[in-house]
């Protein structure tokens, strides 16, 4: 079987890009008038491609679910946001941040095109700079920089705990430029229900009205997908509630490769469940991880008397708390990647240690920081450095500046004071790495249809580095995409204005209205979040933080099951052509019914452990993931054949050209 | 706990809307108010009732959608909270709980609780942005330092959410700590001043042109801001706004 081409182009790595656009077709200011192109999601990846697009000359039709394209999920990324500026002098480089990212990744990522991710990451800076975004600044006036799991340098550039919403923010405010010119169409509330293949090409959307339910049509010489990743298969992830895979998945089943669906990331630090009632959990911010201490108690009778309520963290000696990162990854300590510190979490709770009710937490601590700032600031201000109530006093101001809203966000949640006792904190989904398949230059295996940001798979091989969402999904939408997609478009400058009055356009609206017909009418006894809820337990329970051979086999079983059911017994009250959220619900839950078992087959086959990807059967006898690269050094591209049981696997194969592929180590 | 819940429901913009009461009971006091609102809607599909309509997303206080108005207050009684992030021990076991939409002429309602706040995005079309393209020729970021003052101000201004609570606060139905928030933000960084004049000029127009009331100083806004936009935003827009009309 022949590997997928990703069309990488020849070269030197470090020169690839820059002669790659020197190189490619490029559409002229007047033509670029006559060509339309949809953009699906108004995230980062999605805001930032659709302005740069009608910045360029082309008409853009945009789309969000919500109210506004400021609302999309990108605007609660909290920590910040990487680029290989070096403005600390700290030795940092494009190749560092290129190694550093294909280092988390596991090496499963695809070199060229982490390359380019850092070579723009620079410009990400400049440009958001120049839009008026505040990032965090120094008593100097310049930028000021913070430090992220898996690195060993300062390079993330942040605004407090909301840098998501200022860098989403920037990218909504120059799509409203151009909205007000009128070179983007913004359609607020609509839905994608499927997308329109023409002749082999992309060449439109259905979308359904939110507001009234109206099923429309619109045609594009181009359509690009940025809606985002898949976590909310789990139910309790960290995405909005409105998240879903669905417009990945209607293209998927029009022939876009589903690429590496098990390589999922559990975020280490993130509110632990309360009950039955969650809808959702909430992360605390790996920034976090800078100044907080993760531990929990060494003595079991300790962890026993803390939780029957006799014990508060702040009466355990420090002797006896067991830092359970320091110890075990000195070099990296706290600030070790997600996936390890997720699983080193795991560890101790399933070993008896953790520290709430249902024994699903740790501690993450600030007392530390909190006296180590006081005392900084005590001596800046020539105070005394040894009154204690003093030094807490400064130290917390410091802390509050750096992380307030966090600490607030804490609070109002959880009910206890950070500032006073040490947070607990439990792994929880966050981030999906794998997506649709798409070649270098972002284009899926439908020719005319893009994916970028965390609906496509290419960067972060099976784990990403904290601070590093945000930087692909402005490098795709500001500097990748609008140039790529010209290649492509080259073509199109006769074609005309696309014609929705089409065989195609019909049958996909035809089958759009007939499975809302379906849900309406089919009166079952129970509701959507029922099933929402049970395919969560599966997928938690079984293709979770850690996975294997016999739970995998009972998820795909499971699965299926439960999604003949959702057809036969699913309510869904209301009608078709109003506000109905149970209706959109039950679509994006229908998507997710058949990627989980996808989920579940990818996870089975690839045997190795790697990154987020935990198969038990491959650990080393210390516990870590072990890879085998000499079965595994591919990405997994399922091609859809009707049932997710029989998808088929096309391999592309990574070669890794400028780095040496060895054994993860954050000792 | 138990509690008795007013709800506002209306089936479209089109037709009236009224007052409906739902008893809720075993309700816990560690879940948002949003987790409540689940529970209850839930329980009515299970009776064949329609569920209650209401905006929402990110359920961490960031997004900006949920917007109910609770006991008289936009996002209920607690203090730099949305409505997601509060929580039901903030209530008493008992307790009858009124639950409107955020009422103002430039929000009409589209069902129950939900609204429609594009007027907010149009203002924002009119002027909120610096005019720069994505060339990846601009200026290296540190290239004009910005004290870290201003830097600061120019943050606290930009964290608004865009929800509208000032709006559904006011009695006026003024959007002036909203569209001051965004003229601030500029205003304060060297970036935006090259079109400052013009920016508050054509957002102030499209403002009155959405239909918003006039600020009458009343400061309650500020009040029930979730994220503590501040009154000063108001006068540093008025400066700017009257510097603009002069200049011309």
């Amino acid at each position: 079987m022949a590997t997928l081409d990703a069309k990488i182009p020849k070269g030197p790595l470090a020169e690839k890009w820059t002669n790659h656009k020197s190189h490619i077709n490029l559409v002229s200011p007047a033509n670029k008038r006559l060509i339309d192109v949809i953009v699906v999601g108004t995230g980062l990846a999605g805001a930032s491609a659709s302005a740069t697009l009608a910045e360029l000359g082309y008409n853009v039709k945009s789309f969000c679910f919500q109210d506004s394209p400021r609302r999309a999920h990108s605007i609660a990324a909290q920590g910040g946001i990487n680029a290989a500026k070096n403005y600390q002098g700290d030795g940092d480089s494009t190749y560092r941040l290129f190694y550093d990212t294909i280092k988390g990744g596991d090496y499963r990522s695809r070199e060229a095109n982490v390359h380019r991710l850092a070579e723009v990451s620079t410009n990400i800076i400049d440009q958001c700079v120049a839009q008026g975004v505040p990032f965090a600044r120094d008593y100097g006036g310049l930028l000021d920089n913070r430090s992220f799991g898996g690195v060993l340098v300062s390079r993330t550039f942040y605004a407090k705990g909301q840098t998501g919403q200022q860098l989403l923010l920037g990218a909504y405010s120059a799509m409203n430029r151009q909205i007000g010119r009128g070179k983007i169409k913004m359609y607020n509330r609509h839905e994608m229900m499927d997308l329109v293949v023409v002749d082999g090409k992309a060449r439109g959307i259905i979308t359904r009205n939110l507001v009234n339910g109206k099923i429309e049509r619109h045609g594009a010489h181009a359509v690009v997908i940025a809606s985002g990743g898949y976590g909310n298969v789990f139910f309790l992830s960290t995405n909005a509630m409105g998240s879903n895979v669905s417009a990945g998945w209607k293209i998927h089943k029009k022939g876009a490769h589903f690429a590496n669906p098990c390589f999922t990331q559990i975020h280490p630090t993130c509110i632990p469940v309360s009950g039955d009632h969650q809808s959702k959990l909430t992360l605390m911010s790996e920034s976090l991880r800078n100044d907080g201490r993760i531990w929990v108690p060494k003595k079991i009778e300790d962890v026993k008397a803390i939780r029957e309520g006799q014990l508060k963290p702040t009466d355990i000696a420090e002797e006896d708390r067991d830092y359970y990162l320091e110890r075990r990854y000195p070099a990296f300590g706290n600030l070790v990647p997600r996936d390890v510190a997720s699983r080193a979490a795991k560890e101790r709770c399933d070993a008896g240690f953790g520290v709430n009710k249902t024994g699903e937490a740790v501690y993450l601590d600030f007392a530390a920081a909190i006296i180590r700032y006081g005392k900084e600031q005590a001596h800046v201000k020539g105070l005394d450095e040894n009154d204690a109530s003093l030094v807490k006093k400064l130290g917390q101001e410091v802390v509050r500046s750096k992380y307030g809203n966090l600490f607030q966000m804490y609070d109002k949640i959880v009910d206890q004071n950070p500032y006073e006792t040490p947070m607990m904190i439990y792994p929880a989904v966050h981030y999906t790495m794998g997506g649709v398949w798409v070649d270098y230059n972002l284009m899926t295996s439908i020719p005319g249809c893009y994916a970028i940001g965390e609906a496509n798979f290419s960067d972060h091989g099976a784990n990403r580095l904290g601070a590093s969402a945000l930087m692909q999904g402005l490098a795709d939408g500001y500097f990748v995409l609008p140039y790529t997609i010209g290649d492509y478009l080259a073509d199109d400058i006769r074609t005309g204005p696309i014609n929705t009055d089409s065989p195609e356009f019909d049958a996909a609206e035809n089958a759009v209205k007939s499975q809302i017909e379906a849900f309406i009418t089919n009166k079952g006894k129970n509701s959507v979040d029922y099933y929402h809820k049970k395919l969560g337990k599966i997928m938690w329970n079984k293709c979770g933080m850690s996975r294997n051979e016999q739970g995998l086999r009972e998820a795909m079983a499971e699965i299926k099951a439960l999604r003949e059911d959702f057809y036969k017994n699913v309510n869904v009250p209301g009608q078709a052509n109003e506000f109905n959220e149970q209706l959109a619900k039950a679509g994006r839950v229908a998507d997710f019914l058949e990627l989980g078992e996808l989920f579940a087959k990818d996870a089975l086959e690839r045997t190795e452990s790697c990154g987020g990807h935990f198969r038990e059967e491959s650990q080393t006898p210390e516990g870590e993931a072990m890879r085998d690269d000499d079965n595994f050094t591919f990405v997994s591209a399922w091609e859809y054949k009707g049932e997710p049981a029989d998808a088929v696997l096309r391999k592309e194969d990574l070669a890794y050209e400028e780095i040496e592929v060895k054994t993860r180590s954050y000792k | 706990m138990n509690l008795t819940l007013k709800i506002w429901r209306q089936a479209n913009a089109n037709v009236k809307g009224k007052m409906e009461t739902y008893p809720i009971e075993n309700v816990s006091p560690d879940m948002s108010f949003l987790e409540m609102m689940d529970v209850l809607n839930e329980g009515l599909i299970s009776k064949g009732i329609d569920p209650v309509a209401f905006d929402h997303d990110c359920r961490e206080g960031i997004c900006g959608m949920c917007s109910m108005y609770i006991n008289g207050e936009a996002h209920g009684p607690d203090r730099l909270v949305t409505t997601c992030q509060l929580h039901m021990r903030k209530f008493k076991d008992g307790e009858t709980i009124t639950i409107e939409p955020f009422r103002a002429n430039a929000f009409p309602v589209i069902k129950d609780l939900a609204v429609d706040r594009s007027a907010f995005d149009r203002i924002q079309h009119a002027g909120g942005f610096v005019s720069v393209n994505t060339s990846g020729n601009t200026q290296d970021a540190n290239a004009i330092p910005i004290d870290k003052h201003d830097a600061d101000k120019a943050f606290d201004a930009a964290t608004c959410i865009g929800c509208g609570a000032c709006v559904a606060s006011c009695k006026n139905a003024s959007a002036m700590l909203f569209v001051s928030a965004k003229v601030s933000q500029y205003a304060l960084l060297p970036q935006g001043k090259v079109e400052a004049t013009d920016r508050v000029l054509n957002m102030v127009k499209q403002m009155d042109e959405e239909g918003f009331g006039n600020c009458t100083n009343t400061g309650a806004c500020e009040v029930e801001c979730p994220k503590g936009i501040s009154l000063e935003n108001i006068a540093r827009m008025n400066r700017e706004y009257l510097g603009a009309s002069l200049k011309g």
